[in-house]
């Protein structure tokens, strides 16, 4: 502290009398042009614009990646919202003689494509073209994504389940983060025996496949939306409640942080008002990887037939039940599938945008 | 051919020195512009000798000892004008191969942080034999018995342990005695010392300094220190380049330059050295304000916005480097021609 | 050095423990009575009360946990009720069609992924590394169950190049091979990314760091500099990886074997979870566990060797 004061004394008063010498050449100062460039206006100008530029949201605007990541996101989670005003069909309404209806799109249609044919194939080779809208009286009907086995639009399925995977991605991530920030704090701050257990445990979580843990998770609590994102945020504790220790440790061994405790700084205050921030960089890169994440391993649990079930729809559950007819109707799985890889792609790329602009050495 | 070669080679030993480089001009290419590292520098040094140069962060003092070994960042950092000669050869028309093998042989560099000059997953014995016959036709084990005499030379006690040693396991001074030893091994005709001991405790960077001395007295090796530490030019060479925002501001000989400092970036760099001599008590001298940015240097001096003596022509017109007395330039509007300047009392009372 | 591996030793002895009592308390929460389950539907009270004691489920909980703990302590996993066979034997018995898989994909993940990044480090900003990148973080993202389910209906049912599902004719090598295409490639996807990614983003750094600026200033040769010392300093995050790839890996072998049909221990452990067979549940989890374990042993010992400096760090604590 005493070391700053003199440090900003002795540069005042050498700025005085710089002052005082070229009060004669001020007038010369103001009158020119060139120097306009390196003079005090660059000084704050300039500064200011860098300092602006060099905020996290404009670096993080200036990075392609992130933004592509943060675009995908965008549209992902306003088609999860809006999905009421996006569908024309009742995701829920059941029309079984329309089972399995293959994509067909208003506008495209006549150039060929998704236009509601399929190619059937028979017996030695030949195949045959054919309309399903046609044979099944439903001409006047677009399924832009098609129907599933009783003949639910796939379209406002694929919406309305994005809210189910995405709330089980966020839930999975609050819950993992908020259970392994705060063990990650304890263990970190107070160290010794504490630390020792919490993170044995951790490790002894991590030593599970994570699969291995949320499928025995979800035949212990059953199926069922809550379960599925206590399971995979259980699964993901360990991951933050390490990186949260080890950040308290880098923080922990800092000088202001033995300044703050020689002034009487309680453990809780100094917990959240000057380490936590500190953690809070790495932590909002893992909670956007883990979402990417948490989006998959739903998607895995219910391809097991462990997660989401019917009539609920989710990502996975609609891949899962189009994995068993992906001969007959591959869009089924095709359009889940793609839009679960986008979705984590977008995630993925937001949080390696987060990154790189948050902290450049954290790259590894 | 040959008479080409032989007129060549003859130019070469006479007059030339050792070290020439001449309007040197590096650039960085920077996302949001040119920056002019180094912009315009020139000096020659004969073998033997060795010349400082001294500026604050960022003058381009490394870039400067970088570009002629020419070891730049690929892509963003490029010399775009200039020459450098070095023992007649052009540097800058030099294949990538020729200058691998110049590197490490004739030049050595010996850089500021020792702790990382090393690689630190090696041992240092290793690393030292790896230099060694990456120049020399020897075998691995002569090359071991070259590296132990040369840590001996430098004062390492215990040689054969420390070839085991990795180089965490050494201090930083004994780190930049290995790196020391590793010049030492191949004879270089010139070294460059990149602030090399601004990372070390005051009582070894004597001794590295020492070294440093000892292995040019020998030799004939050309020095070229890079430092912030007048102290340490003061100690150690023969002739002085000040240099500020990529430009070299002033140049004379060592004891000419303390004598009679003519820039007042100069008077600034000198009036900052804490003097035990000095009985007034007042606070240090500093320079007001900041580096200019080099991505917008070459209008007017470099220096204007900083200094106190300040005139119109200063803030329109790029002053040229002169020769205001025998071997000693300037480049200041104010101590050309007619009109010189003379430095304000160094005391603030 | 002897000393610090010892130390890693005995960490792993909680550790285990921890793991089970996770695995005793999670599979007795599984919901249903296995004695039930075996017996069947039509069976009477009385006879689930046999098989109960049978079992030895009427015992109270802490005493189960300790006779379990007694019997792993002998290498005795206990009896699947399903099979009704040995837990080891069985294990045994999957374990090599599981390595068959995991570990030639890995091994083919490493190779090329280190590759890859490599040439992307050296090669930072072109068009190559570009390309490389964009596909590894396609990699990374990927369900790899989606990806099995679209390259058995592009390449085996609508190309009929490859064969559908399960292990082959295993006299036959040819056969095998064709069988095992489509697993290893699934199972390879993400670990290929992830470590194309990390060696190129290590590779980097140790590039542009100061002791290889050094090194060149010495006038060592390029290829010694990149392939020597700036991949040798490259290296820990990429073991570190490699360990972290090997445990991801069973995940990947479990949804990879359910597509596939592929007879291993991810197929098992899926079947014994729908039967609540405990024992073999509690089994393999356990061996999971272990070589989980065991694998971030040898990471941490190979990471001595290779970084000198961590022994270093860790000696001075």
């Amino acid at each position: 502290m005493t070391q700053q004061t003199d440090a900003k004394l002795t540069s005042v008063n050498a700025v005085k009398d710089a002052n005082d010498v070229s009060t004669e050449t001020a007038a010369i100062l103001g009158a020119t042009g060139a120097a306009d460039r390196l003079g005090s206006e660059y000084d704050e100008e300039l500064l200011r614009k860098e300092r602006k530029a060099n905020s996290a949201w404009s670096k993080l605007r200036r990075n392609k990646t992130a933004m592509v990541g943060l675009v995908i996101v965008v549209i992902m989670v306003s088609l999860a919202v809006f999905a009421p005003f996006l569908t024309t069909y009742d995701y829920k309404a059941i029309d079984p003689i329309a089972s399995y209806l293959p994509p067909r799109i208003p506008v495209i249609e006549d150039l060929g494509i998704f236009d509601g044919t399929e190619i059937k194939k028979g017996p030695e080779g030949t195949s045959t073209v054919v309309n399903p809208y046609v044979q099944k009286n439903r001409t006047d009907e677009y399924h832009i994504f098609g129907t599933d086995k009783i003949g639910r639009d796939l379209f406002s399925r694929m919406l309305y389940g994005a809210r189910i995977s995405l709330i089980v991605a966020f839930g999975g991530t609050i819950v993992a983060g908020a259970i392994g920030v705060i063990l990650g704090l304890i263990a970190g701050y107070f160290g010794g025996a504490v630390d020792s257990v919490i993170m044995r445990i951790m490790d002894g979580m991590l030593s599970f496949p994570f699969i291995l843990l949320a499928i025995i998770l979800m035949t212990v609590l059953g199926s069922g939306l809550f379960n599925v994102i206590l399971a995979i945020g259980i699964g993901n504790v360990p991951n933050f409640a390490r990186v949260v220790r080890g950040e308290v440790y880098i923080v922990k061994s800092q000088e202001y942080c033995n300044a703050a405790r020689i002034i009487g700084v309680s453990n809780i205050r100094m917990l959240f008002t000057h380490i936590l921030p500190n953690a809070i960089s790495p932590l909002i890169v893992y909670a956007t990887l883990g979402i990417a994440g948490a989006i998959i391993s739903e998607a895995a649990l219910s391809f097991l037939g462990l997660g989401i079930t019917e009539p609920t729809p989710s990502w996975g559950q609609i891949l899962y039940s189009g994995k068993d007819v992906m001969n007959g109707h591959p869009y089924i799985a095709t359009i889940s599938g793609l839009f679960i890889l986008i979705t984590v792609l977008g995630f993925n790329l937001l949080g390696d945008g987060i990154r790189d602009v948050l902290d450049p050495k954290m790259k590894k | 051919m040959s008479d080409l070669q032989k007129n060549k080679t003859q130019q070469a030993s006479p007059h030339e020195p050792l070290l020439s480089v001449k309007d040197l001009q590096t650039h960085f290419y920077t996302a949001t512009g040119i920056a002019k590292a180094v912009d315009g520098v020139s000096f020659d040094v004969d073998a033997g000798k060795t010349l400082g140069i001294v500026g604050e962060s960022g003058s381009g003092k490394s870039v400067t000892a970088n570009s002629i070994i020419r070891l730049l960042p690929p892509r963003t950092g490029k010399i775009v004008g200039g020459s450098i000669r070095f023992d007649g050869k052009d540097v800058l028309a030099m294949s990538q191969k020729e200058l691998v093998s110049l590197r490490g042989s004739d030049i050595a560099m010996i850089f500021q942080d020792p702790m990382t000059s090393l690689d630190p997953v090696f041992k240092v014995g290793h690393q030292m034999v790896e230099m060694i016959c990456a120049h020399q036709d020897i075998s691995k084990d002569e090359a071991k018995k070259l590296a132990i005499s040369a840590l001996e030379r430098v004062g390492i006690s215990d040689p054969v342990k420390r070839m085991n040693s990795y180089p965490y396991e050494l201090s930083g001074g004994m780190c930049q005695r290995v790196i020391i030893a590793m010049a030492v091994c191949s004879k270089p005709k010139f070294i460059i010392a990149d602030e090399p001991t601004t990372a070390l405790d005051v009582t070894v960077q004597a001794r590295v300094l020492e070294l440093l001395k000892e292995l040019q007295r020998d030799t004939n090796t050309l020095i070229l220190l890079i430092t912030h530490n007048l102290g340490v030019v003061w100690e150690m060479c023969d002739d002085v380049m000040v240099m500020y925002a990529g430009k070299t501001v002033e140049k004379a000989e060592t004891r000419e330059l303390y004598a009679e400092p003519m820039h007042p970036y100069t008077w600034g760099l000198l009036d900052s050295i804490p003097r035990l001599s000095d009985e007034s008590k007042g606070l240090l001298r500093t320079i007001p304000g900041v580096p200019p940015d080099l991505r917008l240097t070459g209008t007017c001096c470099n220096f204007c916005n900083r200094c106190i003596y300040a005139q119109e022509i200063c803030h329109k017109e790029v002053p040229p480097l002169i020769e205001v007395k025998p071997n000693h330039f300037v480049a200041c509007h104010l101590q050309n021609g007619e009109r010189t300047l003379v430095r304000e009392s160094g005391d603030v009372k | 050095m002897l000393k610090t591996i010892l130390r890693r030793v005995l960490q792993i002895i909680p550790t285990l423990l921890i793991v089970v009592t996770f695995t005793f308390i999670l599979t007795r929460m599984i919901p249903g009575n296995p004695a039930a389950t075996i017996l069947g539907p039509q069976a009477s009270a009385e006879d689930i009360a046999k098989m109960e004691i049978k079992l030895g489920l009427d015992k109270p909980i802490w005493e189960q946990y300790f006779d379990y703990i007694f019997a792993v302590l002998q290498g005795d996993f206990g009896t699947s009720y399903m099979y009704n066979q040995p837990v080891t034997d069985l294990i045994a018995s999957r374990i090599p069609n599981t390595l068959q898989i995991t570990l030639v994909g890995l091994l083919i993940a490493l190779v090329i992924g280190v590759c890859i990044g490599i040439y992307s480090a050296l090669h930072q900003y072109s068009a190559g590394d570009y390309i490389f990148m964009v596909l590894a973080l396609v990699g990374v993202s990927m369900p790899i169950f989606w990806m099995g389910l679209m390259l058995v209906k592009f390449f085996s049912v609508d190309m009929g190049l490859l064969p559908v599902s399960g292990r082959g004719d295993a006299n036959d090598i040819i056969d095998v091979m064709r069988h095992m295409v489509l697993p290893c490639f699934c199972l390879s996807t993400i670990p290929m990314a992830t470590f194309a990614r990390i060696t190129r983003s290590s590779m980097l750094e140790s590039i542009h760091s100061d002791s290889i600026k050094a090194l060149r200033a010495r006038g060592i040769k390029e290829r010694s500099v990149v392939w020597k010392h700036a991949l040798k300093n490259a290296l820990p995050p990429i073991v570190t990886v490699l360990g972290l790839q090997i445990a991801g890996c069973f995940t990947g072998a479990i949804l990879t074997e359910s597509i596939f049909a592929w007879p291993g221990m991810g197929t098992m452990i899926v079947n014994a979870i729908t039967n609540r067979d405990y024992m073999l549940i509690q089994g393999v989890v356990l061996f999971f566990a272990i070589v989980f374990m065991i694998v971030n042993l040898i990471v941490d010992i190979v990471y001595l060797i290779i970084n000198p400096r961590v022994n270093y760090e860790g000696g001075g604590k």
